[in-house]
Protein backbone atom coordinates (compact mmCIF):
# COMPACT_ATOMS: atom_id res chain seq x y z
CA UNK A 1 0.00 0.00 0.00
CA UNK A 2 1.33 3.43 -0.91
CA UNK A 3 1.17 6.46 1.38
CA UNK A 4 -1.26 8.13 -1.01
CA UNK A 5 -3.69 5.25 -0.63
CA UNK A 6 -3.16 5.08 3.11
CA UNK A 7 -3.88 8.79 3.54
CA UNK A 8 -7.36 8.19 2.17
CA UNK A 9 -8.02 4.79 3.68
CA UNK A 10 -6.98 5.79 7.18
CA UNK A 11 -10.16 7.86 7.34
CA UNK A 12 -12.25 4.84 6.50
CA UNK A 13 -10.36 3.05 9.26
CA UNK A 14 -11.20 5.87 11.68
CA UNK A 15 -14.85 5.62 10.68
CA UNK A 16 -14.98 1.85 11.04
CA UNK A 17 -15.91 1.51 7.40
CA UNK A 18 -13.25 -1.01 6.40
CA UNK A 19 -13.68 -4.75 6.32
CA UNK A 20 -11.27 -6.74 8.47
CA UNK A 21 -8.87 -7.48 5.60
CA UNK A 22 -8.47 -3.87 4.48
CA UNK A 23 -8.32 -2.64 8.07
CA UNK A 24 -5.37 -4.96 8.70
CA UNK A 25 -3.65 -3.68 5.57
CA UNK A 26 -4.01 -0.04 6.57
CA UNK A 27 -2.94 -0.76 10.12
CA UNK A 28 0.05 -2.63 8.75
CA UNK A 29 1.06 0.35 6.64
CA UNK A 30 0.61 2.78 9.52
CA UNK A 31 2.70 0.59 11.80
CA UNK A 32 5.62 0.81 9.38
CA UNK A 33 5.27 4.43 8.23
CA UNK A 34 5.91 7.23 10.78
CA UNK A 35 4.41 9.91 8.52
CA UNK A 36 1.12 8.09 8.03
CA UNK A 37 1.10 7.11 11.71
CA UNK A 38 1.38 10.79 12.64
CA UNK A 39 -1.39 11.73 10.25
CA UNK A 40 -3.59 8.98 11.64
CA UNK A 41 -2.97 10.09 15.23
CA UNK A 42 -3.68 13.72 14.36
CA UNK A 43 -6.92 12.86 12.56
CA UNK A 44 -8.02 10.65 15.40
CA UNK A 45 -7.38 13.48 17.83
CA UNK A 46 -9.36 15.90 15.69
CA UNK A 47 -12.24 13.46 15.44
CA UNK A 48 -12.21 13.08 19.23
CA UNK A 49 -12.46 16.85 19.72
CA UNK A 50 -15.24 17.10 17.13
CA UNK A 51 -17.19 14.29 18.75
CA UNK A 52 -16.93 15.99 22.13
CA UNK A 53 -18.27 19.25 20.75
CA UNK A 54 -21.92 19.92 20.04
CA UNK A 55 -21.89 20.89 16.39
CA UNK A 56 -25.54 20.23 15.71
CA UNK A 57 -28.22 22.85 15.35
CA UNK A 58 -31.74 22.58 16.71
CA UNK A 59 -34.55 23.53 14.38
CA UNK A 60 -36.54 26.47 15.77
CA UNK A 61 -39.95 25.52 17.15
CA UNK A 62 -41.54 27.97 14.72
CA UNK A 63 -40.10 26.03 11.79
CA UNK A 64 -41.46 22.78 13.18
CA UNK A 65 -44.93 24.22 13.56
CA UNK A 66 -44.84 25.82 10.10
CA UNK A 67 -44.05 22.42 8.60
CA UNK A 68 -46.71 20.75 10.74
CA UNK A 69 -49.21 23.34 9.59
CA UNK A 70 -48.39 22.72 5.94
CA UNK A 71 -49.26 19.02 6.20
CA UNK A 72 -52.80 17.93 5.33
CA UNK A 73 -54.68 17.49 8.54
CA UNK A 74 -58.07 16.62 9.89
CA UNK A 75 -60.29 19.36 11.28
CA UNK A 76 -59.35 18.64 14.85
CA UNK A 77 -55.80 17.60 15.14
CA UNK A 78 -54.62 15.53 18.05
CA UNK A 79 -51.12 16.37 19.19
CA UNK A 80 -49.05 13.53 17.82
CA UNK A 81 -47.75 11.33 20.57
CA UNK A 82 -44.28 11.70 19.17
CA UNK A 83 -44.33 15.45 19.53
CA UNK A 84 -45.63 15.23 23.08
CA UNK A 85 -43.01 12.64 23.93
CA UNK A 86 -40.20 14.53 22.34
CA UNK A 87 -41.11 17.61 24.31
CA UNK A 88 -40.91 15.67 27.50
CA UNK A 89 -37.78 13.84 26.52
CA UNK A 90 -36.13 17.21 26.09
CA UNK A 91 -37.47 18.28 29.44
CA UNK A 92 -38.31 21.58 27.87
CA UNK A 93 -40.21 23.85 30.19
CA UNK A 94 -42.24 25.24 27.33
CA UNK A 95 -43.60 21.91 26.15
CA UNK A 96 -44.12 20.79 29.73
CA UNK A 97 -46.31 23.83 30.25
CA UNK A 98 -48.13 23.24 27.00
CA UNK A 99 -48.86 19.65 27.95
CA UNK A 100 -50.13 20.68 31.36
CA UNK A 101 -52.44 23.02 29.51
CA UNK A 102 -53.80 20.11 27.53
CA UNK A 103 -54.29 18.19 30.73
CA UNK A 104 -56.05 21.12 32.37
CA UNK A 105 -58.47 21.34 29.46
CA UNK A 106 -59.66 17.80 29.85
CA UNK A 107 -59.86 17.85 33.63
CA UNK A 108 -63.44 18.94 33.99
CA UNK A 109 -65.14 15.77 33.01
CA UNK A 110 -66.67 12.93 34.85
CA UNK A 111 -64.73 10.98 37.44
CA UNK A 112 -63.55 8.25 35.12
CA UNK A 113 -62.25 10.76 32.63
CA UNK A 114 -60.63 12.78 35.37
CA UNK A 115 -58.79 9.78 36.75
CA UNK A 116 -57.79 8.71 33.27
CA UNK A 117 -56.31 12.12 32.62
CA UNK A 118 -54.48 11.98 35.95
CA UNK A 119 -53.08 8.61 35.02
CA UNK A 120 -51.90 9.95 31.67
CA UNK A 121 -50.38 13.01 33.36
CA UNK A 122 -48.58 10.75 35.80
CA UNK A 123 -47.30 8.75 32.83
CA UNK A 124 -46.08 11.93 31.14
CA UNK A 125 -44.39 13.09 34.34
CA UNK A 126 -42.64 9.77 34.64
CA UNK A 127 -41.06 10.28 31.21
CA UNK A 128 -39.19 13.35 32.35
CA UNK A 129 -35.56 12.76 33.13
CA UNK A 130 -35.06 11.16 36.53
CA UNK A 131 -38.76 10.67 37.23
CA UNK A 132 -39.30 7.21 35.88
CA UNK A 133 -38.38 5.05 38.84
CA UNK A 134 -37.79 5.40 42.57
CA UNK A 135 -36.43 1.90 42.78
CA UNK A 136 -34.50 0.60 39.80
CA UNK A 137 -34.35 -3.12 39.41
CA UNK A 138 -35.18 -5.80 36.92
CA UNK A 139 -35.71 -8.18 39.82
CA UNK A 140 -39.30 -8.50 41.02
CA UNK A 141 -38.03 -9.62 44.44
CA UNK A 142 -36.31 -6.26 44.85
CA UNK A 143 -39.12 -4.09 43.52
CA UNK A 144 -41.94 -5.75 45.43
CA UNK A 145 -40.49 -5.34 48.98
CA UNK A 146 -39.59 -1.75 48.21
CA UNK A 147 -43.31 -0.91 48.11
CA UNK A 148 -44.00 -2.53 51.48
CA UNK A 149 -44.69 0.02 54.17
CA UNK A 150 -45.02 2.80 51.63
CA UNK A 151 -48.53 1.88 50.57
CA UNK A 152 -51.56 0.27 52.20
CA UNK A 153 -51.49 -2.34 49.51
CA UNK A 154 -48.27 -3.18 47.67
CA UNK A 155 -48.91 -3.66 43.97
CA UNK A 156 -48.22 -7.06 42.46
CA UNK A 157 -44.81 -6.98 40.79
CA UNK A 158 -44.31 -9.52 38.06
CA UNK A 159 -41.31 -9.97 35.83
CA UNK A 160 -42.51 -10.16 32.24
CA UNK A 161 -39.10 -10.05 30.59
CA UNK A 162 -39.61 -13.47 29.05
CA UNK A 163 -42.88 -12.23 27.57
CA UNK A 164 -41.22 -9.20 25.95
CA UNK A 165 -41.86 -6.57 28.62
CA UNK A 166 -38.82 -5.82 30.73
CA UNK A 167 -39.36 -4.85 34.35
CA UNK A 168 -37.30 -1.70 35.02
CA UNK A 169 -38.47 -0.63 38.46
CA UNK A 170 -41.16 0.92 40.59
CA UNK A 171 -42.30 4.34 41.73
CA UNK A 172 -44.73 6.02 44.09
CA UNK A 173 -47.21 8.24 42.33
CA UNK A 174 -50.29 10.23 43.18
CA UNK A 175 -53.62 9.70 41.47
CA UNK A 176 -56.84 11.19 42.72
CA UNK A 177 -54.91 12.72 45.66
CA UNK A 178 -53.82 9.30 46.89
CA UNK A 179 -50.44 7.62 46.85
CA UNK A 180 -50.45 4.62 44.58
CA UNK A 181 -47.84 2.27 43.21
CA UNK A 182 -46.55 2.37 39.66
CA UNK A 183 -44.65 -0.57 38.25
CA UNK A 184 -42.53 0.34 35.24
CA UNK A 185 -41.88 -1.86 32.24
CA UNK A 186 -40.17 -1.27 28.94
CA UNK A 187 -41.09 -2.60 25.53
CA UNK A 188 -38.15 -1.81 23.25
CA UNK A 189 -37.65 1.93 23.95
CA UNK A 190 -41.24 2.47 25.06
CA UNK A 191 -42.22 2.89 28.67
CA UNK A 192 -45.26 1.12 30.07
CA UNK A 193 -46.48 2.40 33.43
CA UNK A 194 -48.74 0.06 35.35
CA UNK A 195 -50.63 1.97 38.07
CA UNK A 196 -52.27 -0.08 40.77
CA UNK A 197 -54.70 1.14 43.40
CA UNK A 198 -56.93 -0.48 45.97
CA UNK A 199 -60.66 -0.45 45.44
CA UNK A 200 -63.56 -1.32 47.70
CA UNK A 201 -65.26 -3.38 45.07
CA UNK A 202 -63.83 -6.82 44.46
CA UNK A 203 -65.78 -7.40 41.29
CA UNK A 204 -64.02 -8.25 38.09
CA UNK A 205 -64.06 -5.48 35.51
CA UNK A 206 -62.98 -6.53 32.01
CA UNK A 207 -60.12 -4.59 30.38
CA UNK A 208 -61.06 -1.58 28.31
CA UNK A 209 -58.75 0.62 26.24
CA UNK A 210 -59.09 4.37 26.01
CA UNK A 211 -56.89 6.86 24.25
CA UNK A 212 -55.91 10.22 25.58
CA UNK A 213 -53.36 12.66 24.18
CA UNK A 214 -52.03 9.95 21.94
CA UNK A 215 -51.42 7.51 24.77
CA UNK A 216 -53.22 4.25 25.14
CA UNK A 217 -54.59 3.42 28.55
CA UNK A 218 -56.01 0.00 29.36
CA UNK A 219 -57.83 -0.30 32.67
CA UNK A 220 -59.30 -3.23 34.43
CA UNK A 221 -60.27 -4.44 37.90
CA UNK A 222 -59.33 -7.72 39.52
CA UNK A 223 -58.88 -9.09 43.06
CA UNK A 224 -59.92 -5.82 44.68
CA UNK A 225 -57.38 -3.79 42.71
CA UNK A 226 -57.76 -1.27 39.93
CA UNK A 227 -55.15 -1.37 37.19
CA UNK A 228 -54.24 1.20 34.59
CA UNK A 229 -51.58 0.36 32.00
CA UNK A 230 -50.43 3.43 30.07
CA UNK A 231 -48.02 3.65 27.17
CA UNK A 232 -47.41 5.01 23.72
CA UNK A 233 -47.16 1.50 22.30
CA UNK A 234 -50.04 0.44 20.06
CA UNK A 235 -53.39 -0.62 21.51
CA UNK A 236 -52.84 -4.22 20.41
CA UNK A 237 -49.44 -4.38 22.09
CA UNK A 238 -50.84 -2.87 25.25
CA UNK A 239 -53.65 -5.44 25.23
CA UNK A 240 -50.96 -8.10 24.85
CA UNK A 241 -49.19 -6.66 27.90
CA UNK A 242 -52.37 -6.82 29.98
CA UNK A 243 -53.09 -10.39 28.84
CA UNK A 244 -49.58 -11.53 29.73
CA UNK A 245 -49.72 -9.75 33.07
CA UNK A 246 -53.04 -11.33 33.98
CA UNK A 247 -51.89 -14.77 32.80
CA UNK A 248 -48.77 -14.48 34.97
CA UNK A 249 -50.87 -13.30 37.94
CA UNK A 250 -53.17 -16.29 37.63
CA UNK A 251 -50.19 -18.63 37.37
CA UNK A 252 -48.74 -17.06 40.53
CA UNK A 253 -51.97 -17.40 42.48
CA UNK A 254 -52.49 -21.00 41.42
CA UNK A 255 -48.83 -21.89 41.87
CA UNK B 1 -61.14 18.89 3.65
CA UNK B 2 -58.40 16.45 2.71
CA UNK B 3 -59.33 12.84 1.94
CA UNK B 4 -58.54 9.92 4.20
CA UNK B 5 -55.67 8.78 1.98
CA UNK B 6 -54.05 12.19 2.21
CA UNK B 7 -54.46 12.19 5.95
CA UNK B 8 -52.95 8.75 6.30
CA UNK B 9 -50.10 9.68 4.03
CA UNK B 10 -49.50 12.88 5.98
CA UNK B 11 -49.47 10.91 9.20
CA UNK B 12 -46.98 8.37 7.87
CA UNK B 13 -44.85 11.20 6.56
CA UNK B 14 -45.01 13.01 9.87
CA UNK B 15 -43.81 9.94 11.75
CA UNK B 16 -41.10 9.09 9.25
CA UNK B 17 -39.70 12.50 8.37
CA UNK B 18 -40.30 14.92 11.23
CA UNK B 19 -38.00 13.18 13.73
CA UNK B 20 -35.11 14.10 11.41
CA UNK B 21 -35.92 17.79 11.36
CA UNK B 22 -32.91 18.77 13.47
CA UNK B 23 -30.60 16.74 11.26
CA UNK B 24 -31.94 18.32 8.09
CA UNK B 25 -31.82 21.78 9.63
CA UNK B 26 -28.23 21.21 10.77
CA UNK B 27 -27.10 20.35 7.24
CA UNK B 28 -28.98 23.36 5.87
CA UNK B 29 -27.28 25.67 8.36
CA UNK B 30 -23.85 24.47 7.33
CA UNK B 31 -24.59 24.56 3.62
CA UNK B 32 -26.30 27.94 3.52
CA UNK B 33 -24.55 29.64 6.46
CA UNK B 34 -27.65 31.63 7.25
CA UNK B 35 -30.36 30.82 9.77
CA UNK B 36 -33.38 32.17 7.90
CA UNK B 37 -32.26 30.80 4.52
CA UNK B 38 -31.80 27.46 6.22
CA UNK B 39 -35.33 27.60 7.64
CA UNK B 40 -36.78 28.35 4.23
CA UNK B 41 -34.78 25.58 2.61
CA UNK B 42 -35.84 23.03 5.21
CA UNK B 43 -39.49 23.97 4.84
CA UNK B 44 -39.22 23.67 1.07
CA UNK B 45 -37.43 20.34 1.51
CA UNK B 46 -40.27 18.95 3.61
CA UNK B 47 -42.87 20.20 1.16
CA UNK B 48 -41.10 18.47 -1.71
CA UNK B 49 -40.54 15.36 0.36
CA UNK B 50 -44.24 15.10 1.17
CA UNK B 51 -45.10 15.57 -2.48
CA UNK B 52 -42.81 12.73 -3.51
CA UNK B 53 -43.41 10.59 -0.46
CA UNK B 54 -45.36 8.08 -2.57
CA UNK B 55 -42.28 7.36 -4.62
CA UNK B 56 -40.05 6.99 -1.59
CA UNK B 57 -38.95 3.40 -1.18
CA UNK B 58 -36.31 2.14 1.09
CA UNK B 59 -35.42 1.66 4.66
CA UNK B 60 -33.36 4.78 5.36
CA UNK B 61 -35.27 8.02 4.99
CA UNK B 62 -32.42 10.28 6.10
CA UNK B 63 -30.29 10.04 2.93
CA UNK B 64 -33.42 10.63 0.89
CA UNK B 65 -34.30 13.79 2.85
CA UNK B 66 -30.72 15.01 2.58
CA UNK B 67 -30.75 14.47 -1.18
CA UNK B 68 -33.86 16.64 -1.45
CA UNK B 69 -32.42 19.31 0.82
CA UNK B 70 -29.29 19.35 -1.31
CA UNK B 71 -31.36 20.07 -4.42
CA UNK B 72 -33.18 22.87 -2.62
CA UNK B 73 -29.88 24.35 -1.48
CA UNK B 74 -28.48 24.18 -4.99
CA UNK B 75 -31.45 26.20 -6.17
CA UNK B 76 -30.77 28.67 -3.39
CA UNK B 77 -27.15 28.95 -4.49
CA UNK B 78 -28.33 29.64 -8.02
CA UNK B 79 -30.58 32.37 -6.66
CA UNK B 80 -27.67 33.96 -4.85
CA UNK B 81 -26.14 34.83 -8.17
CA UNK B 82 -23.27 36.69 -6.60
CA UNK B 83 -22.02 33.59 -4.84
CA UNK B 84 -20.39 30.66 -6.57
CA UNK B 85 -22.53 27.60 -7.02
CA UNK B 86 -21.09 25.62 -4.23
CA UNK B 87 -22.34 22.07 -4.32
CA UNK B 88 -21.89 21.63 -8.03
CA UNK B 89 -19.42 18.90 -8.60
CA UNK B 90 -16.39 20.46 -10.18
CA UNK B 91 -14.53 17.83 -12.13
CA UNK B 92 -11.00 17.51 -10.90
CA UNK B 93 -11.59 19.63 -7.82
CA UNK B 94 -10.96 16.67 -5.61
CA UNK B 95 -7.63 16.11 -7.29
CA UNK B 96 -6.58 19.73 -6.95
CA UNK B 97 -6.99 19.99 -3.21
CA UNK B 98 -3.89 18.89 -1.36
CA UNK B 99 -4.75 15.97 0.82
CA UNK B 100 -2.34 16.65 3.61
CA UNK B 101 0.00 19.31 4.76
CA UNK B 102 3.66 18.51 4.71
CA UNK B 103 4.61 17.45 8.15
CA UNK B 104 6.88 20.44 8.85
CA UNK B 105 3.83 22.67 8.58
CA UNK B 106 2.05 20.84 11.36
CA UNK B 107 4.22 19.00 13.85
CA UNK B 108 2.97 15.47 14.49
CA UNK B 109 3.00 15.91 18.21
CA UNK B 110 0.78 18.93 18.14
CA UNK B 111 -2.48 18.52 19.99
CA UNK B 112 -5.36 20.60 18.78
CA UNK B 113 -6.55 22.93 21.42
CA UNK B 114 -10.13 22.49 22.43
CA UNK B 115 -12.21 25.28 21.08
CA UNK B 116 -15.72 26.36 21.66
CA UNK B 117 -18.41 24.98 19.40
CA UNK B 118 -18.97 28.33 17.71
CA UNK B 119 -15.39 28.57 16.52
CA UNK B 120 -15.39 25.01 15.19
CA UNK B 121 -18.72 25.55 13.43
CA UNK B 122 -17.23 28.57 11.71
CA UNK B 123 -14.21 26.60 10.56
CA UNK B 124 -16.46 23.89 9.14
CA UNK B 125 -18.70 26.44 7.44
CA UNK B 126 -15.77 27.86 5.52
CA UNK B 127 -14.79 24.50 4.01
CA UNK B 128 -15.20 24.45 0.25
CA UNK B 129 -17.86 22.35 -1.41
CA UNK B 130 -18.31 19.53 -2.18
CA UNK B 131 -16.08 18.64 0.75
CA UNK B 132 -18.15 20.45 3.36
CA UNK B 133 -21.37 18.55 2.73
CA UNK B 134 -19.55 15.21 2.81
CA UNK B 135 -17.86 16.17 6.05
CA UNK B 136 -21.07 17.38 7.74
CA UNK B 137 -23.03 14.31 6.63
CA UNK B 138 -20.38 12.05 8.12
CA UNK B 139 -19.15 13.85 11.20
CA UNK B 140 -22.27 15.67 12.35
CA UNK B 141 -25.20 13.82 10.79
CA UNK B 142 -23.52 10.46 11.43
CA UNK B 143 -24.30 8.89 8.08
CA UNK B 144 -22.38 5.85 6.87
CA UNK B 145 -20.33 6.15 3.68
CA UNK B 146 -23.00 4.23 1.80
CA UNK B 147 -25.75 6.57 3.02
CA UNK B 148 -23.67 9.61 2.09
CA UNK B 149 -23.12 8.14 -1.36
CA UNK B 150 -26.88 7.74 -1.66
CA UNK B 151 -27.56 11.31 -0.50
CA UNK B 152 -25.08 12.98 -2.81
CA UNK B 153 -25.46 10.58 -5.71
CA UNK B 154 -21.78 9.69 -5.95
CA UNK B 155 -19.82 6.46 -5.55
CA UNK B 156 -18.50 5.43 -2.13
CA UNK B 157 -14.92 5.92 -3.37
CA UNK B 158 -15.69 9.57 -4.05
CA UNK B 159 -17.17 9.94 -0.58
CA UNK B 160 -13.99 8.51 0.89
CA UNK B 161 -11.61 10.78 -0.99
CA UNK B 162 -13.72 13.88 -0.37
CA UNK B 163 -13.87 13.11 3.30
CA UNK B 164 -10.10 12.67 3.47
CA UNK B 165 -9.63 16.05 1.83
CA UNK B 166 -12.28 17.75 3.92
CA UNK B 167 -10.57 16.60 7.10
CA UNK B 168 -7.15 17.60 5.83
CA UNK B 169 -8.53 21.05 4.95
CA UNK B 170 -10.23 21.43 8.30
CA UNK B 171 -7.15 20.45 10.22
CA UNK B 172 -5.01 22.83 8.18
CA UNK B 173 -7.43 25.70 8.84
CA UNK B 174 -7.57 24.79 12.50
CA UNK B 175 -3.82 24.70 13.03
CA UNK B 176 -3.33 27.82 10.90
CA UNK B 177 -5.69 29.70 13.15
CA UNK B 178 -3.86 28.50 16.21
CA UNK B 179 -0.55 29.66 14.75
CA UNK B 180 -2.18 32.97 14.08
CA UNK B 181 -3.59 33.40 17.57
CA UNK B 182 -0.31 32.53 19.22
Amino acid sequence: MTCDEARILLHALLDNELDAGHAREVEGHIAGCPDCAAEFAAQREMQRVLTDTNLRYTAPASLRSRIEASLPQAQRQQPSRRSVLRGFAMGSAVSALAATGIVALVLRQDDQQRILSEVVSAHLRSLQAGHLTDVVSTDQHTVKPWFNGKLDVAPPVIDLTAQGFTLVGGRLDYIDARAIGAVVYKRRQHVVNLFVSQTSSSEHRPPKTQTMQGFNCRRWGERGLNFWAVSDIGADELAEFVDKFEAAMKANVEG
Amino acid sequence: MPGTDDLQKAQRFREAALPHLDDVYTLARYLLRDASDAEDAVQECYLRALKHFDSYRGPAIKPWLFAILRNVCNAEYARRAHRPSAIEDTPGAAEQTPIWQESEASPETEVLRSRDAGAIRKLIETLAEPFKETFVLREINNLSYREIAEAIGAPVGTVMSRLARARAMLRAAWTAEEEHSR
